[in-house]
């Protein structure tokens, strides 16, 4: 763990940096507020419906895919790391596991969850 | 103890002196982006703040920090302010594992130039990469500002699109090297750096590099001609000003693990090896803003085709080829 405690510094020291220039612009910079300067920014328009907007599903759909694609680079890391002490048997199991999740890559495809128009 | 003291107070300096590093580098390398640019453009770019317009970044910090910071009216405070530390923290943190140079020895003690020797070094850039997308999906949902949403989401659509490619880009290399570790992967490209290696993998990595960078041809969350300027439109001052240095370092940090993980990181001939990963780490900058100074954007439907219907296949028969490869050619 103890490779850990520069990281651990590091975070310290980033945030600082970090923090010590938010606090710098907030102590030297203006305070001159009004209400039509607090407006959220819309060319100049005074926004008159909720900005909380419906967007398409389909960047939830890209979640679903990344949380699925994403967990089997997790599981092919291990094997990556253990690649030459693992051999032909490892290679093939990890060749059925890949081709079964690009199997579900082209069923993705293939239902048209990857296009946009 | 006072060995004990003495360790600490050296991890201190040198972690300061690479905080330092990171600051001034990305700060100048905003100032080679615009000075590039205006050239590739048949402009000047900055020439009135000192020679060449070196002081043009002390200039633009000093500007940023004298401006007002607005909340607008409607943001979720607390995540609004803490939007714009979480992108540049996380890109600081990112660049703990880049190995920058042989052990040095000071004072009898050997010091190793890297902030930290992960044995999950690469995983931890990456996780810390992902960490970075909460910093523009929350800043831009708190600003209760319709571009700064659209930005928002298109960013964090973007960039685990491209993580995907990412991780599995660098799989081969990780076969190679047979460690995560930053510095095991370095010292495995003694011979040959994978470069010339693994080829594929370095397009796939850098085409994605870019994406994760928000840099033209992929900066679909901030296109200023459609979003103004995306997830950050409602930020001002030095909180714009991190997410502005988020992105350099962010940038400076893959020039680095470009270098690290097929260039040969600081290995070269006759330069001293620090010298080495600055040129590495520049060449990649450069070029990054020489795609920005030659391609237009992609249009939304083509960056999502080119994640999830080149790179992603591509990365995986990339890896299934190295790995047949490989156990073909070992005894």
């Amino acid at each position: 763990m103890s490779a850990y405690v520069p990281v651990l510094i590091m975070l310290v020291l980033a945030v600082a940096t970090a923090g010590g220039m938010i606090y710098a612009t907030t102590v030297i910079g203006p305070k001159k507020q009004f209400p039509d300067k607090m407006e959220p920014f819309e060319c100049g328009e005074s926004p008159i419906v909720s900005p909380k907007l419906r967007f398409n599903v389909k960047f939830y759909l890209i979640g679903l895919f990344f949380v699925i694609f994403d967990i089997e680079a997790v599981f092919v890391y291990p094997w990556a790391v253990l690649f030459k002490d693992l051999g032909l048997f490892g290679f093939i199991e990890m060749m059925v596991f890949i081709v079964i999740l690009a199997i579900g890559l082209l069923y993705v495809w293939r239902r048209g969850a990857l296009e946009w128009e | 103890m006072l060995t004990w003291i003495a360790g600490f107070i050296v991890l201190v300096v040198k972690l300061v002196a690479i905080l330092f590093f990171l600051l001034m580098a990305a700060a100048y390398l905003v100032w080679v982006e615009r000075k590039f640019l205006a050239r590739l453009q048949l402009r000047y770019g900055p020439n009135r703040a000192g020679k060449f317009g070196l002081l043009q970044p002390l200039a633009d910090v000093v500007k940023m920090l004298t401006k007002e910071d607005v909340v607008p009216d409607g943001a979720d405070r607390v995540i609004f302010r803490l939007a714009p530390a979480v992108v540049a923290g996380t890109a600081f943190l990112m660049f703990a594992v880049v190995p920058l140079g042989r052990d040095l020895t000071l004072f009898g003690r050997s010091v190793p130039l890297v902030v930290t020797d992960l044995n999950v070094g690469l995983l931890f850039a990456f996780a810390m990469s992902s960490l970075g997308v909460y910093g523009i999906a929350l800043g831009g949902w708190a600003s209760n500002s319709k571009y700064a949403l659209l930005g928002s989401i298109r960013g964090a659509a973007q960039m685990i699109s491209y993580e995907l490619s990412l991780g599995l880009s660098i799989v081969p290399i990780v076969m190679l090297a047979g460690s995560f570790s930053m510095v095991d992967i370095v010292n495995a490209q003694k011979g040959l750096p994978f470069i010339f290696v693994q080829p594929l993998a370095f397009v796939i990595f850098v085409i994605s590099a870019m994406a994760e960078t928000k840099r033209i041809p992929f900066d679909l969350p901030e296109a200023e001609n459609e979003l103004n300027a995306g997830y950050h439109t409602e930020y001002s001052g030095m909180r714009f000003g991190l997410f502005f240095l988020g992105e350099y370092v962010t940038m400076m940090v893959f020039g680095g693990l470009v270098a690290v993980l097929f260039l040969g990181g600081w290995r070269g001939p006759w330069l001293p090896p620090f010298v080495w990963l600055v040129i590495k780490i520049l060449l990649v900058a450069v070029f990054m803003i020489w795609v920005r100074g030659t391609l237009p954007r992609v249009r939304w439907d083509q960056l999502m085709t080119i994640g999830w219907k080149a790179l992603l296949p591509l990365a995986l028969l990339n890896v299934i080829v190295t790995g047949a490869l490989g156990l073909i050619m070992s005894p």
